[in-house]
């Protein structure tokens, strides 16, 4: 597998990061000599073997149905750039 | 027919065509008939007390940011805890749509931006939902005959995802405000297949899915707080052919702008494609101002979400038994319900269907009829009951009569105590003032009245004050129930009214 620059400059604006067409060159690069060396764990024949998705066998952890957060609005919104009544502000989005 | 289509942003169905195209459902346009097809997707607000990843309140209607924890917020190094009753009620909510229930289901990341989202994604279910396929069968009609149609609509998926906050956007020249109080609130979102062929149908749905939900107590079903809202896929084609492209009409949030937003997209795509046009598969918003559709994002940039199962959350699994326990303690539901009422109590499935609509309704009418005859209780619950309760604005929860004293009432009348003209005015008197039925009739002389010799005196009393009306009536017989009007009119309407017609008709001579 390998990513040509194109689809580098694309994931970089969906990941919303300023890559300049310099940049998105050399990464392009780089990023084609990681995905060679992941592509070495091809090798391994994982034919039948489920997916791993935890070290060690354990159910995921469930919680109670009870009010236990919240109420804390001023905590909340402490570090924005512009806050109103505890209202996050942003700059107008609309469609 | 088979197609496969991407139908959803979010996950690829393979399309069936389950349905015959019904002349009836038709939309003729300039080049002949038309066939419109809708599937929906709705979002339901999950009834819990907690959001699905934290501690953090659901209620509705809060400050700003107050039901909100440092997870919904997205501060760096917080840890989604999954909430176990969000679980049990997507499995309930599964098991009420006859659905298939995923022992394995796994968390996504839906990435996208938007300020609303703090996290910068989703926490959804991707390829494998909690809840696989399932049905509905909705009622469509009745039609000139009277006839109700049954109609399967297949359920796809249903799965858990968490809800955003709010953007508020007219407080400020510049600026939008953002709430995160829905943030993190759980959603279920119930995915139908494309099996529906007119708005009506789709309104059934929406309507029965409520219905189905309230019942299980699964979702309040509430779409003025937005606690259901549904995204309406519209295509059309000329019948029976190729799918054509679909339009997704985002948020709708009333079963009435369901039915209008179809009539103006299906309208709307016919117009393109009869002038030699093609749809653009887009994202449309329904304007109820204005009941008409518009083109919602710019498709500049497609939306590309990138899943990919989330780090922070193992898979949710669960063993049969556990489903089993939840299937055991399920509520009698509305088909059910109403299958009951019309085999064991002898009610019209009319009457049933109307009695089962909503919970609520259907508490109250199994509490009047217990003990009673069933079809009078259905006849006072839906004429008296809901006609006063609907003329008046008011929910069967706020009604002034409890059932037991509507349930009184009855009694009332099957034992022959009053007539069902009294039994009106006691209704109302009961309705107005409260107090107990029996008590009334008692205490205001409304009992009916059958004895023969006091209703014998009236009915002489009245032909004798009118000799000429009296003769006229002998010559035609018709004219006979004005005697009957002007003996219930004397007995303030207490008489029996048989017994005032019987000897009205004998006293007269008349024998037909």
């Amino acid at each position: 597998m390998s990513v040509d620059v194109d689809t580098v400059t694309r994931v970089a604006r969906l990941a919303r990061i300023a890559v300049t067409a310099e940049d998105a060159q050399r990464m392009t690069g780089e990023l084609n000599a990681i995905l060679g060396f992941v592509e070495q764990l091809g090798e391994v024949d994982v034919s039948g073997v489920e997916p791993m998705t935890s070290v060690i066998p354990m159910q995921m952890r469930r919680r109670d149905d009870a009010v236990t957060d919240g109420s804390k609005a001023a905590d909340v919104v402490a570090n924005a750039p512009a806050t109103e009544e505890n209202f996050f502000m942003v700059p107008k989005v609309i469609e | 027919m088979r197609l496969a289509a991407r139908f959803d942003r979010t996950f690829i169905m393979t399309l069936v065509d389950t349905r015959t195209p019904d002349p009836k459902r038709l939309i003729s346009g300039a080049t002949g008939d038309w066939e419109v097809i809708i599937g929906l997707e709705v979002h339901a607000q999950v009834t819990s007390e907690a959001k699905l990843f934290s501690g953090a309140s659901t209620t509705f209607g809060a400050a700003p940011n107050e039901n909100v924890s440092l997870v919904d917020a997205a501060m760096p190094g917080m840890l989604p805890v999954i909430n176990e009753e969000c679980v049990r009620q997507a499995i309930r909510t599964g098991l009420g749509l006859k659905a298939q229930i995923n022992h394995k289901s796994v968390f996504d990341r839906k990435n996208y931006f938007y300020p609303d989202l703090p996290q910068g994604y989703q926490i959804s279910q991707f390829k494998q939902p909690i809840v696989g396929e399932g049905q509905i069968i909705i009622s469509v009609g009745p039609d000139r005959q009277g006839n109700f149609e049954d109609i399967e609509v297949g359920i796809e998926r249903l799965h858990l995802e968490q809800d955003a906050g709010k953007s508020i956007h007219d407080q400020h020249p510049t600026m939008s405000f953002v709430d995160l109080n829905r943030s993190g609130v759980a959603l279920m979102e119930i995915v139908s297949k494309p099996d529906m062929r007119s708005a009506d149908e789709a309104k059934a749905y929406v309507t029965k899915l409520r219905t189905i939900v309230r019942y299980l107590g699964t979702c309040d079903g509430n779409m003025d707080e937005g606690s259901l809202r549904a995204d309406v896929n519209v295509s059309v084609r000329k019948p029976g052919g190729e799918f054509g492209t679909r339009c997704e009409i985002k948020n709708v949030n009333s079963i009435r702008f369901v039915g209008q937003a179809i009539d103006y997209e299906a309208r709307r795509q016919i117009a393109i494609l009869e002038d030699g046009g093609k749809i653009d598969q887009e994202t449309r918003l329904f304007d109820p101002n204005k009941g008409e559709t518009r083109s919602m994002r710019s498709k500049e940039e497609a939306h590309d979400y990138r899943y990919f199962p989330d780090p922070d959350l193992l898979p949710l699994e669960f063993d049969q038994a556990y489903v089993d326990a939840l299937a055991a303690d399920l509520p009698e539901l509305p088909d059910d319900k109403r299958n009951r009422l019309v085999n064991d109590l002898g009610l019209s499935v009319y009457d049933a269907s109307i009695l089962v609509s909503e919970k609520a309704i259907a508490a109250y009418f199994e509490q009047v009829a217990k003990g009673r005859d069933g079809k009078i209780s259905a006849n006072w619950v839906i004429n008296e009951l809901l006609g006063a309760l609907n003329k008046a604005g008011r929910d069967i929860e706020d009604a002034p009569l409890s059932p037991d004293q509507l349930g009184a009432i009855v009694d009332l009348i099957k034992n022959g105590t009053i007539s069902g003209k009294i039994a009106k005015d006691v209704f109302e008197i009961v309705w107005n003032e409260g107090g107990d039925p029996k008590e009334i009739v008692e205490t205001r002389g409304l009992k009916q009245v059958t004895d023969t010799g006091a209703i014998e005196k009236a009915v002489d009393d009245v032909i004798a004050a009118n000799p000429d009306k009296a003769e006229q009536a002998r010559a035609k017989p018709s004219m006979a129930g004005w005697f009957v009007g002007q003996v219930m009119k004397a007995t303030g309407g207490k008489a029996a009214p048989q017994a005032v017609n019987d000897l009205v008709k004998a006293k007269l001579g008349i024998t037909e």
